[in-house]
């Protein structure tokens, strides 16, 4: 069952990052206000968790289990992801100035994204190889994506309609997001 | 003179304690540390259990923090918060891992995930860098309750709603006649979570909107 397709299908649309792992809130919350944003900050973050993958997964299979110290990998990975997500913003601000202004301040955050280290996480927890740990990797940037689209299209919509007082902003956003959680539900019989 | 000056830091002890329970809570007020309030609160031995790794990661590294924070240079102060978090964090799961293994297995990995728990970088820095040891621990403790109250305030709800029931340590505490032979399961999956934070959200919003007015 551990096929390439299983896993990029599981984490896309089964064990959704935002949806069932509740990985990644604070810039969900944050960002998905404008449709725009949402395009942006859902690149970025695949695009890192692709990177921070393949160089954790090569830490773990070939430093950490060969000298037999895995318990250090949370101190390891923290360090990994957050000198990447630099050395990611000087890379693109010197090759591609468009794509460096269209993600703009949402790089840096991302060191503190859970989703991150909760993939490289996730990906040492089930032993994946390094192709199956980049292929996870692209499945949760994407499935992240795709529910911070879904969502910022909603609340787009959602800004003109008539919510109570104490219902206004994040809580309604919490309330589109529990309809949205219980639609995916709907996918779990799917593999 | 000395006796005066250790009441006011007992004083000021407690209010900094206070202070992170109510007035600031981590959770409701601020709105920080959401991921694992949603993600581990589905009983309260789970809520339990995440609250105490919290007080004993944030009591850890703020002590830490507060002792090295006039030799950490201030450019590379968040880099070191983090490794003395990280470290903090590493020692916790070891621990549980070693002493309380369904607690280390039902967290999974939203006990290493306390390292980027906003909460807790967050009092590095605001906090924890700029006063001295007790005071910090005051503060570490004090939002560690605070996140905790949260935490077993949710994990209630939803175990209460989503069982029927109430467990805690394996004990069974009580359990209401029509609810747990047909529970509303709904609550202890995750659609369940968003829907009781964000109602409480909406009435801590409108007790502070009853209470201006």
């Amino acid at each position: 069952m551990n096929s390439l397709f299983t896993i990029f299908l599981g984490m896309v649309l089964i064990d959704n990052f935002i949806l069932s792992k509740f990985l990644g809130l604070c810039p969900f919350f944050g960002v998905s206000k404008k449709l725009s944003n949402a395009v942006s900050m859902g690149t970025a973050v695949t695009l890192v968790m692709v990177i921070a993958s393949i160089a954790t997964s090569v830490i773990y299979n070939y430093i950490l289990i060969p000298y037999k110290v895995e318990f250090m990998n949370i101190i390891i990975y923290i360090l990994v992801i957050a000198a990447l997500v630099q050395i990611v913003e000087i890379v693109i601000k010197r090759t591609n100035i468009v794509l460096y202004n269209a993600l703009g301040i949402y790089l840096p955050l991302i060191t503190t994204n859970c989703a991150v280290l909760g993939v490289t996480l996730i990906n040492a927890q089930n032993n994946y190889s390094l192709v199956q740990s980049i292929i996870s990797a692209l499945g949760g940037g994407l499935g992240f994506t795709l529910i911070l689209i879904i969502m910022s299209a909603i609340r787009e919509k959602n800004e003109l309609a008539d919510t109570p007082k104490s219902m206004q902003g994040l809580p309604i956003a919490f309330i589109i997001a529990s309809l949205l959680s219980l639609a995916f539900m709907g996918f779990n019989g799917l593999l | 003179m000395i006796e005066t000056k250790e009441k006011f830091t007992a004083k000021k002890f407690w209010k900094e304690l206070a202070k992170g329970i109510v007035l600031t809570n981590p959770v409701f007020v601020l709105i920080l540390g959401l991921c694992p309030t949603l993600a581990v609160t589905t009983s309260i031995n789970n809520a339990l259990g995440m609250g105490a790794g919290v007080i004993f990661v944030l009591l850890g590294s703020n002590i830490i923090i507060s002792l090295i924070r006039k030799i950490t240079p201030n450019m590379v102060r968040i880099p070191v918060f983090i490794v003395v978090i990280a470290a903090f964090v590493t020692i916790l799961s070891l621990l549980f891992e070693a002493y309380i293994p369904p607690l280390y297995e039902s967290l999974g990995i939203y006990l290493p995930l306390i390292v980027v728990n906003c909460i807790i970088l967050g009092r590095a820095e605001v906090f924890a860098s700029k006063n001295p040891v007790l005071l910090s621990m005051a503060d570490g403790i004090g939002v560690g309750l605070g996140f905790t109250v949260s935490l077993i305030i949710i994990s209630f709800l939803r175990e209460v709603l989503g069982t029927g029931s109430l467990e805690i340590f394996g004990k069974k505490l009580f359990a209401i006649p029509v609810l747990s032979q047909s529970p509303l399961t709904i609550f202890i999956m995750p659609p369940g979570a968003f829907i009781v934070i964000a109602l409480l959200m909406a009435l801590f919003r409108l007790l502070g909107v009853l209470k201006n007015e």
